[in-house]
């Protein structure tokens, strides 16, 4: 310790319904250093109760979220990119911490990213939304929306992307999210739940559960008012009890990716936002 | 059990014959067109083969009860040959083939089944009892449709995907039910088809006569040998095929208890899986609906098919200031629906397609009068053989009652009210299912409104279980995931380049 001011050190926690709970548990658990020399941090490490909490604010919160109008969810969403922006030098550093190779090339990607998937909220029901010629004297038109609320399991790297690159579609689609942090290195995830709460993302459209991923991803994939399951970045190991898990409430399920390019942009698609929405048909008569 | 329940327990005066009304003569159809065998086996690489399990199943007319013909019921190995032979029929050319000739393969297909109408029409009216005016006017025209649309696909994938390269997926296992079964079985292989997949189809255990003509169909139409494998049986042979390993896609039409089952069987594997499974449909009447048309869109959403239809309209939430009007005038118009031989071109509810199902339409009516639903019955006779129940509406239904959540998949409806919009809503989304609903009333703003937040995959406005192969269909909700027909629907059967 030089002399000098002495720093303020963060407390990462859980981010449940727009507030910073610790777990309901009580535990939490050391995160540390790539290299295991070092304990960055004593992170929240939550249960089954925290994870419930979450799914109730994201089932409270997501009609809201989908009921806005979708040039609003946008702009909140590129408002999420600004104030990401601002924080890109925290970030890069708790990336690095996790042993990125290119700590502020992964923050950059991600931000772009982030403002890639918030231009697509006022889109993404042009590009697969379609008026059907039915035979018959109908008007007959079909278009994507939120399936509800997701489940989200970020892989353990890259830390801060790879929950950017699932979590964006998912929320421009219209969707409340309930997300796995990085077990290992959930630091920037911890972060990005402070950035999306000053960023006027509603309470509870996003959740931020750290832990042990194969503690609480049974019950996140068994909960029965979570609409759809995003393994993309689950541990290959615990996919095939999750998606049985799913089974009961025949959850959409995302399965894991086969090859880790979270850097490519062929990793950003629409299909991604489109992965979280169901499409929905309305008939209507044409006549006289 | 049928000659008690159809104890009628409401009579409208002026409607019924014997009271004075109208009778009709009879119309029925011929059968002279069809040709039954006696046996069938299974179709399996381009040809009619035993089935190595020996066993077989015997599909029965539901209006009379009396046996149609045997058919093979697949076993395991059997079903082995079927995938093997998707398979090599995939690889050996399907998939190869340039689009323009799988379309021209797929036009033939729809060609043949309009010059074959007719037969096809009385063929699934005798096997599973729907009326002749209903299989004549809109399931085998539909399926043909299906094959004529999707057929137009094949060559125009490149176009449907933007920026991304549609290829096939490979075998294709596909399992339908009872209630629509040449139209289901057009529903699932048109697309996979135009697509370049391959297929394994199963019909229903009750219903396979349909399917097994089709085979028939695509061979003349030379479809090549193995592009499409029927595999008939029960329960047992369906299990054994959406759990075979050499399937790249299951598509189920069914139950949702079968669907899980089928979900959970697949997970942790890369076989990919659509649902399509049972429905509770809210039918929304607001007060200021066209009431005429809203009380011919209700019962033509109940009791179309028997109710046998996963989007069945089968909740009807009318507002409570006309409720009273519109149940007395519903009521008037089911009196005069009607119920009995499907063979008849007048008849409008036919048969109820098994004694199983039977059974439980009436278990769950039995249960909706025990818990304290007040069940209405039109007078109506109905034939002493064969399996019949008659239309069914009850009102003073509760919400938590059994008649109004599980889905009865016969002719029953049970009738809740709502003041306001937002609890027509609350209560229509109230369901675990999500696969349709309608809505009714003249004044655009409200139709939308509601539309827009009904939690179902089709919602039909001021109109009911209407069906399109341009329009896409599935559920929200545990009524399954995936859309069959339309653009959305040819995405459940290409690669599309990632995962």
């Amino acid at each position: 310790m030089t002399a000098g001011r002495l720093p303020v050190r963060k407390t990462y926690k859980l981010f449940v319904g727009g507030a910073f709970p610790r777990s309901e548990s009580g535990r939490s658990y050391p995160v540390r250093s790539a290299d295991g020399e070092q304990v960055l941090a004593w992170v929240a490490q939550g249960s089954r109760k925290d994870l419930r909490d979450a799914v109730r604010a994201a089932r409270g919160a997501q009609a809201g979220w989908a009921g806005r109008t979708a040039y609003n969810r946008g702009q909140v969403l590129y408002r999420v990119a600004e104030v990401l922006e601002g924080r890109a030098a925290q970030l890069a550093a708790e990336v690095a911490a996790a042993g990125a190779a290119d700590p502020e090339g992964e923050v950059a990607t991600a931000i772009d990213r982030w403002v890639w998937y918030a231009g697509w909220a006022d889109k993404v029901q042009m590009v697969a939304g379609t008026r059907n010629p039915v035979a018959g004297p109908f008007w007959n038109v079909s278009a994507p929306e939120a399936t509800g609320v997701v489940g989200v399991v970020a892989p353990e790297v890259p830390s801060l992307l790879g929950l950017v690159t699932r979590l964006a579609p998912a929320l421009a689609a219209g969707n409340a999210v309930v997300a796995l942090s990085s077990e290992r290195w959930p630091l920037a995830a911890a972060t990005l739940g402070e950035v999306l709460a000053t960023s006027d993302v509603p309470a509870g459209v996003v959740n931020v559960v750290s832990g042990r991923t194969a503690e609480l991803l049974p019950w996140l994939a068994g909960h029965r008012d979570v609409d759809a399951l995003d393994l993309t970045g689950a541990p290959i190991g615990l996919w095939a009890d999750a998606a049985r898990a799913a089974a009961p409430s025949t959850k959409r399920v995302v399965p894991p990716a086969l090859d880790d390019r979270w850097l490519d942009d062929d990793e950003q698609s629409p299909a991604d936002v489109l992965a979280t929405m169901e499409i929905k048909t309305v008939w209507h008569p044409a006549g006289t | 059990m049928p000659g008690e329940l159809a104890e009628p327990t409401g009579v409208l005066a002026g409607v019924d014959p014997a009271d004075g009304g109208f009778a009709y003569a009879p119309s029925r159809e011929s059968t002279d067109l069809v040709a039954i065998q006696d046996r069938y086996g299974l179709w399996i690489g381009g040809e009619e083969v035993e089935a190595l399990s020996g066993r077989t199943i015997t599909t029965t007319n539901p209006a009379t009860e009396e046996p149609l013909a045997e058919v093979a019921e697949a076993g395991p190995e059997d079903v082995d040959l079927a995938v093997a032979a998707a398979r090599r029929a995939y690889e050996d050319g399907w998939r190869d083939l340039p689009g323009r000739e799988r379309a021209k393969v797929l036009y033939r297909v729809a060609r043949q089944l309009q010059e074959r109408a007719r037969e096809l029409a009385v063929l699934e009216t005798l096997d599973g009892g729907k009326p002749i005016k209903e299989s004549r006017d809109i399931d085998v025209p539909l399926a043909a449709a299906h094959f004529f649309h999707h057929a137009g696909w094949a060559d125009k994938l490149e176009w449907a995907f933007a920026n991304r390269t549609p290829s096939p997926l490979g075998v294709v296992g596909q399992v339908i039910p009872w209630n629509f079964p040449l139209l289901m079985a057009a529903w699932k292989l048109a697309p996979a088809l135009a697509t370049g997949n391959t297929v394994v189809l199963k019909p229903a255990e009750t219903t396979p006569l349909t399917a097994l003509l089709l085979a028939e169909v695509l061979a003349e139409a030379e479809v090549p040998p193995g592009v499409v494998n029927i595999v008939t049986g029960g329960g047992a042979t369906g299990a054994s095929l959406v759990s075979h390993p050499g399937l790249d896609k299951v598509a189920f039409t069914g139950s949702t208890t079968v669907g899980r089952q089928i979900q959970e069987s697949l997970a942790g594997t890369r076989t990919r899986l659509t649902l399509e499974l049972g429905g509770k449909a809210a039918n929304i009447v607001y007060e200021d609906a066209a009431v005429d048309q809203a009380v011919e869109g209700v019962v033509n959403g109940i009791f179309f098919n028997q109710g046998h239809v996963c989007c069945a309209g089968s909740r009807l939430l009318v507002q409570e200031s006309v409720a009273e009007l519109f149940l007395d005038k519903l009521r008037r118009r089911i009196a005069t629906l009607r119920v009995g031989d499907p063979l008849d071109k007048n008849t409008d509810v036919g048969a109820i397609n098994s004694a199983e199902q039977l059974g439980r339409i009436t278990s769950l009516v039995e249960a909706g009068v025990e818990e304290g639903g007040e069940r209405w019955q039109p007078a109506c006779a109905l034939p002493e053989k064969g399996w019949w129940f008659p239309p069914t509406v009850f009102t003073g239904v509760s919400q938590s009652s059994r008649i109004a959540r599980e889905e009865v998949f016969g002719p029953v409806l049970a009738v809740l009210t709502f003041r306001t919009p937002e609890e027509a809503v609350a209560k229509a989304n109230n369901t675990p299912y999500g696969l349709s609903a309608g809505v009714w009333s003249e004044k655009g703003s409200k139709v939308l409104w509601t539309a827009e937040r009904l939690q179902a995959g089709v919602v039909w406005a001021n109109t009911f279980n209407k069906l399109d192969p341009t329009s896409p269909f599935g559920g929200y909700k545990e009524s399954g995931f995936g859309r069959e027909g339309g653009l959305h629907g040819l995405a459940s059967y290409v690669s599309l380049g990632r995962r």
